[in-house]
């Protein structure tokens, strides 16, 4: 069976999975499911770029901001574009952002490249001030959009669940191609051993600002679809708190992989969760609340690196590669 | 002219600030060959710790004492618990985890003195154009940037230090008591990052209030070289003046892209900064 058609199957499967799970569960809980897919598309993206071709980015919520005002400014000043165009667009925006950074970030490395990112999380929301009139100032933008089929009977949050999970899966079986493909194995050469990858010739800055694209506009389509499911667009919501956090959710589930990148995305929702419900039943302030999720993740970075390097996803292959060589 | 000349003279203000937590990077890489990402956060913690004691003690200057202190324990702890066990994991491995500490720090930080601003007092007169609290940013700068050259130049532990930090195991047949040697440098990088807090905190007191001014301090370290304290000294003035124009002429909001752009611009040219050798080969 091709790979492209084994990867189309799983995702169908995924989804058919994903709807009769939205069916069963109340509104609040599909809103959550549909954070997940959007999550999932941002860590999976940034897991492209530091695990597949060891370029770090402290500046994916950067990404996500400008996928989401691309997706706000066109629900509010072009209102005839489908909601699809609105975020494949949002997509594409990020995708030549990234590239930008990607050519600057083709000549970083480590350390250097991470403090060019973090600029580019702590700056760029703080482009809406400049333009309050355009971007809504530090209120953002708000907005309805209106993507349900005139047909279609079912409540608005499941049917958003069902979009957001369906270009989810669509960038998995993407992303899950390329990287078991000719330019995973360039992305990964590159990795390794930059000389060695010159020397097979491969074109070293041009594998980067491409990994670079691929990452953003994941990071962007995330955003868009973040716009899409709440009706908002605020600087306040891309910190480099998000930034960290993404970076956080895809080492806690196993850098490199895709399978790591839905542990991640789920952690990235049910920690803040759980944060909330452990302070609430203990009675703590809201200072606590607010700042436990930051604490876990900040927690989940050293200890992750330190302890089991190759996170969720690797501890799982362990215990699978255990457990088939058990077998007779 | 008026407003340029305002804006220089700001902007050379800001900059001894940007220098001071820039020489912290320095230090701290020169020592371990790691940036530290919870630079900020260390000094962040340190200020509370001085806040707290202004609060309580009501003199500004043991606060500003304690905050050092607790900066130079923080630091070797930070390194000991944290970074040593890190650079086994490669460039990577280590960014992680000081990006890690930075948001617990930050977390904990808001957790015990909640994410509401604190008034947190000047050492001296702040009004006017160059006022006596401007004075002393420069010249505490100045003195801790001449401290570290002659410790690094002309000192033996600055020696040791050096050698721990490039070559250890030739250090330690040499014996060089590296691990201790490392801590020592973490500690003082520490330290001088508390000072740089206590300088760039004022008026205003919040879990996030350093991260713009780690951005700047960062830029202004790797325009330097990373490893050359008189390099981040001039660029950190030079980058306070900068941005003060991009502030004045083109809106506070285009400040952190434009130091962005200015680090992009300056690695894209040299590699290594402005002030840096870089390694003539890397394999």
């Amino acid at each position: 069976m091709s790979l492209l058609l084994r990867h189309t199957l799983l995702a169908l499967a995924a989804l058919a999975a994903v709807v009769l799970l939205t069916m069963v569960v109340d509104p609040f809980t599909n809103v959550r499911i549909a954070t997940v897919g959007y999550y999932l598309v941002a860590v999976a993206g940034l897991t492209l770029l530091t695990g597949g071709n060891g370029q770090i980015s402290l500046g994916h919520g950067a990404f996500m901001f400008i996928g989401a005002y691309t997706v706000g400014l066109l629900v509010i000043y072009v209102p005839s574009f489908p909601f699809w165009l609105d975020l494949l667009l949002a997509g594409v925006t990020a995708g030549l952002a990234g590239m930008l950074t990607g050519a600057a970030a083709a000549r970083l490395h480590g350390p250097y490249l991470a403090g060019a990112t973090l600029g580019l999380a702590v700056g760029l929301p703080a482009i809406t001030q400049r333009f309050p009139d355009f971007l809504g100032g530090s209120n953002g933008l708000a907005f309805t959009v209106n993507s349900l089929p005139a047909g279609l009977k079912v409540p608005q949050t499941q049917w958003q669940a069902w979009v957001v999970w369906t270009t989810t899966l669509l960038v998995l079986v993407l992303l899950a191609n390329v990287v078991r493909g000719r330019f995973g194995r360039m992305l990964r050469a590159v990795r390794d051993d930059e000389v060695a990858a010159a020397l097979s010739g491969i074109h070293i800055g041009r594998t980067k600002i491409m990994a670079f694209l691929l990452s953003s506009a994941c990071g962007g389509l995330a955003g868009g679809l973040q716009a899409f499911l709440l009706g908002t667009a605020a600087p306040g919501s891309f910190s480099v708190a998000l930034s960290l956090s993404l970076l956080a959710a895809m080492v806690l589930g196993g850098v490199g992989s895709l399978w790591g990148a839905l542990w991640g995305a789920l952690a990235l929702v049910y920690v803040p969760a759980w944060a909330n419900d452990v302070t609430h039943s203990l009675d703590l302030s809201t200072n606590i609340t607010q700042n436990l999720p930051l604490a876990v993740f900040g927690t989940v970075l050293v200890v992750v690196v330190l302890v089991f390097p190759r996170g969720i996803h690797g501890a799982f292959a362990r215990l699978w590669q255990s457990v088939r060589k058990g077998k007779p | 002219m008026n407003t340029w000349w305002t804006l220089t003279v700001g902007g050379f203000a800001s900059g001894a600030v940007y220098a001071a937590l820039g020489l912290s990077l320095v230090i701290i890489f020169r020592a371990t060959r790691v940036v530290n990402f919870a630079q900020p956060a260390l000094a962040l913690l340190s200020t509370y710790f001085a806040f707290t004691v202004n609060q309580v003690t009501g003199t500004y200057w043991l606060g500003f004492a304690v905050a050092i202190v607790a900066g130079a324990v923080l630091g070797a702890l930070s390194d000991r618990l944290l970074i040593r066990p890190a650079r086994a994991h490669g460039e990577l491995g280590s960014v992680i985890v000081t990006l890690g500490l930075l948001l617990v720090v930050q977390a904990v930080a808001g957790m015990l003195w909640t994410s509401e601003p604190r008034s947190f007092g000047y050492a001296f007169d702040f009004r006017g154009l160059f006022s006596a609290a401007n004075v002393f940013a420069v010249l505490v700068v100045l003195v801790t940037a001449a401290g570290v050259l002659l410790l690094f130049k002309f000192t033996s532990l600055g020696l040791r230090m050096r050698a721990a930090a490039f070559a250890p195991e030739a250090a330690a047949l040499a014996g060089v008591r590296v691990g201790l040697m490392v801590t020592a440098g973490t500690a003082l990088a520490a330290a001088v990052g508390a000072l740089a807090g206590l300088l760039a905190v004022p008026p205003l007191l919040y879990p996030t209030v350093l991260d713009g001014i780690f951005v700047y301090s960062l830029t202004a370290a790797v325009i330097g070289g990373l490893d050359n304290p008189i390099g981040t000294v001039i660029a950190g003035f030079g980058t306070g003046i900068g941005l003060s124009y991009v502030s004045g002429y083109l809106g506070p909001e285009l400040v952190t892209l434009a130091a962005l752009a200015i680090l992009v611009v300056v690695l894209s040219v040299r590699p290594h900064g402005l002030f840096g050798r870089g390694l003539a080969r890397r394999v």
